[in-house]
């Protein structure tokens, strides 16, 4: 539990791990093998690893084809401009034909720090998420990163999985944890609300947890590692039990886990739903801890918003 | 080749012409133009080059092809349809509803299709990564595509150009075809991509220069390409856009529109006297 991993640092490890079990897996990067922890596979695998330079359209657009010639090639870059600058390829030649690839993006949300705004992409799960038939996933801890990445190998079809920059402590135990994809965790239970949380939101939700007990309000917590396609079982499900929903994520609160969240229960199970998330701004530069607080994606701001969402339930 | 096989070629790229264009006339929608300027090619590749069988469209070791202008599909499909992967028929269904011949090429449900293309600058970059997954695997199928002069105004071209060389891709050659227009008008005049066999060359690709409508000039160039070690090929294609109907030829309006059957009855005819000149 002490240690703190970054969820890219355990996709290098994982890329490095499976590579051994599964001989049609290779790696493209775009000039960040050293940022998106790549260079871990690359090391152990130089033959299976292609570095594509600065051009990181292209890549998404090989990979689809290596894809097409019965490989399964992850293609990483950061998220911004993995989801951003590569959307249509992304969407064109890997959606469109539902090609085999494997999208692993780094440096994703607010938590990439001082490198700022251009940097931060808070708008890939919104994306990523209006593509047909694409998984995408974001990992809670290093146990769950390695988890998804195996099950994304598996997996037959285009995924997109969000890592993050910073380190982050590790919540699940690596024998006991088991991973599927489309299949939420409940973390803890609770009756009052619930608080479903994703990537490095899912520490803070569990915090915000203590701090409401302490007011008497029992707060489920459930972490979703799937924002698509939404296990919308379990969501439907908090709706009707605990009548309130408080989500939480890096990125931007329009187009995320949040709109996911209200997409599922306005038409089935409609309850209150507040939206923990960047509040329709850009990122900017600073250490990680007070950007956090800055933008409120803390588990203080996630209490508020508890709340406020027991407050307007009927 | 000799000089029968050589005009049984030209018949087929001919009968590739008449149903691309009868295609866009019953769709009343598609590109004409870029579908005749490369039907020699697709006549070579699909009834003398590649590997490929209609019986089993998916069959591992088939040599692979990427209309990397994904809008000349008619050309494509016609040629497909005429090589038997599916009934010529069919080809009248294009781009309606209740048709698998969507408005660009789809590889999930057109059989013989290897890659979706649609958007331009794409397309190459799929057979890039098609490419080096036949080496990776050690296998010695190769991949043909066509880009367009337009389409090598996008930077993804060259980007894939530049993965091409780099990765000593000598089982892919591309054809470029230049018939000189694109949609808003001459190419060299919308955004000069030209001089496009240096560009290449300085890329670090084996260019070849050639008449997109010479069969011999297509089959040497294919047998250089195969015989070139260590880099791509990129043969530069000089063609006419809207070969072989009469009005269509060079004109810029017929990038995308489709023929009314006044205009459909004189495309026929042209396109029969042709083949009535093949004897
Ligand atoms: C990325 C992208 N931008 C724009 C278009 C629209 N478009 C379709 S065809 C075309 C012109 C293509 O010209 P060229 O490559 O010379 O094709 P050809 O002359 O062989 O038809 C354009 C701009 C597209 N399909 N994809
Ligand atoms: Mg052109």
């Amino acid at each position: 539990m002490a240690d703190k991993i970054a969820t890219r640092e355990a996709y290098g490890a994982a890329l490095a791990e499976f590579g051994e079990k599964y001989d049609r897996l290779v790696v493209l990067d775009a000039d960040l093998a050293a940022a998106t922890k790549t260079g871990t596979f690359k090391k152990k695998f130089p033959n299976r690893f292609f570095d594509c330079g600065i051009a990181e359209g292209n890549m998404m657009v090989v990979a689809a084809g290596m894809a097409a010639s019965g490989l399964i090639p992850f293609a990483s870059s950061f998220a911004m401009f993995a989801a951003g600058r590569a959307f249509e390829q992304v969407r064109n030649a890997i959606g469109y034909p539902h090609l085999n690839v494997k999208i692993g993006a780094t440096h994703a949300g607010i938590s990439v720090g001082e490198d700022g705004a251009t940097h931060q992409c808070l708008e890939d799960f919104a994306t990523m998420r209006s593509i047909p038939g694409m998984v995408v996933m974001q990992p809670a801890d290093a146990v769950e990163a390695r988890a998804m990445v195996e099950a994304a190998i598996k997996y037959e079809g285009p995924c997109y999985m969000r890592f993050g920059r910073y380190a982050v402590p590790v919540l699940f135990d690596k024998d006991n944890y088991s991973f599927a994809i489309g299949k939420g965790i409940v973390m803890a239970d609770g009756a009052d609300v619930t608080i479903a949380a994703t990537g490095l939101m899912v520490e803070q939700a569990l915090a915000a947890r203590e701090l409401l007990a302490g007011e008497g309000i029992l707060a489920r917590v459930v972490n979703i590692h799937t924002i698509k396609p939404l296990d919308s079982e379990l969501i439907l499900k908090c709706a009707a039990e605990t009548g309130a929903i408080v989500t939480a994520e890096e990125h931007n609160f329009i187009g995320g886990l949040g709109s996911a969240v209200c997409e599922c229960v306005s038409g089935a199970r409609p309850v209150p739903v507040l939206r923990v998330g960047v509040e329709d701004s850009f990122g900017r530069s600073g250490k990680v801890p007070p950007l956090m607080e800055y933008y409120g994606l803390t588990a203080a701001h996630i209490a508020e918003k508890a709340k406020e969402a027991v407050k307007l339930k009927k | 080749m000799t000089d029968t096989r050589k005009k049984e070629l030209l018949r087929i790229a001919y009968e590739i012409r008449k149903e691309a264009v009868t295609a866009v006339y019953s769709a009343a929608s598609g590109h004409p133009g870029g579908s005749l300027s490369i039907a020699e090619i697709l006549a070579y590749l699909y009834f003398e080059e590649m590997n490929v069988d209609p019986a089993d469209p998916k069959k591992a070791d088939r040599d692979r092809f990427v209309l990397s202008k994904g809008h000349a599909a008619p050309g494509l499909y016609a040629a497909l349809a005429l090589r038997g992967f599916f009934p010529v028929e069919e080809l009248k269904g294009l781009r309606q509803i209740d048709s698998v011949l969507q408005g660009h090429p789809d590889m999930k449900h057109i059989p013989g299709i290897d890659m979706s293309t649609g958007s331009l600058g794409l397309g190459i970059s799929a057979a890039c990564g098609m490419a080096l997954s036949a080496k990776y695997q050690k296998q010695d199928w190769r991949v043909w595509s066509i880009v367009g002069d337009g389409e090598s105004e996008e930077g993804q071209v060259w980007e894939a150009a530049m993965f091409a060389a780099h990765y000593k891709l000598d089982n892919l050659a591309i054809f470029v075809d230049w018939n000189g227009l694109q949609i808003d008008g001459p190419v060299a005049e919308v955004m000069n991509p030209t001089p496009l066999d240096e560009k290449f060359r300085a890329f670090g690709w084996n260019v070849i220069s050639i008449d997109a409508h010479d069969l011999d000039a297509i089959e040497a160039a294919v047998t250089l390409a195969k015989e070139t070690k260590g880099k791509p090929t990129a043969i530069i294609a000089k063609s006419v856009k809207g070969k072989g109907v009469s009005y269509m030829e060079n004109e810029v309006s017929w990038h995308g529109s489709a023929p009314k059957s006044e205009q459909y009855e004189i495309a026929m005819s042209d396109l029969d006297a042709a083949l009535a000149k093949l004897g």
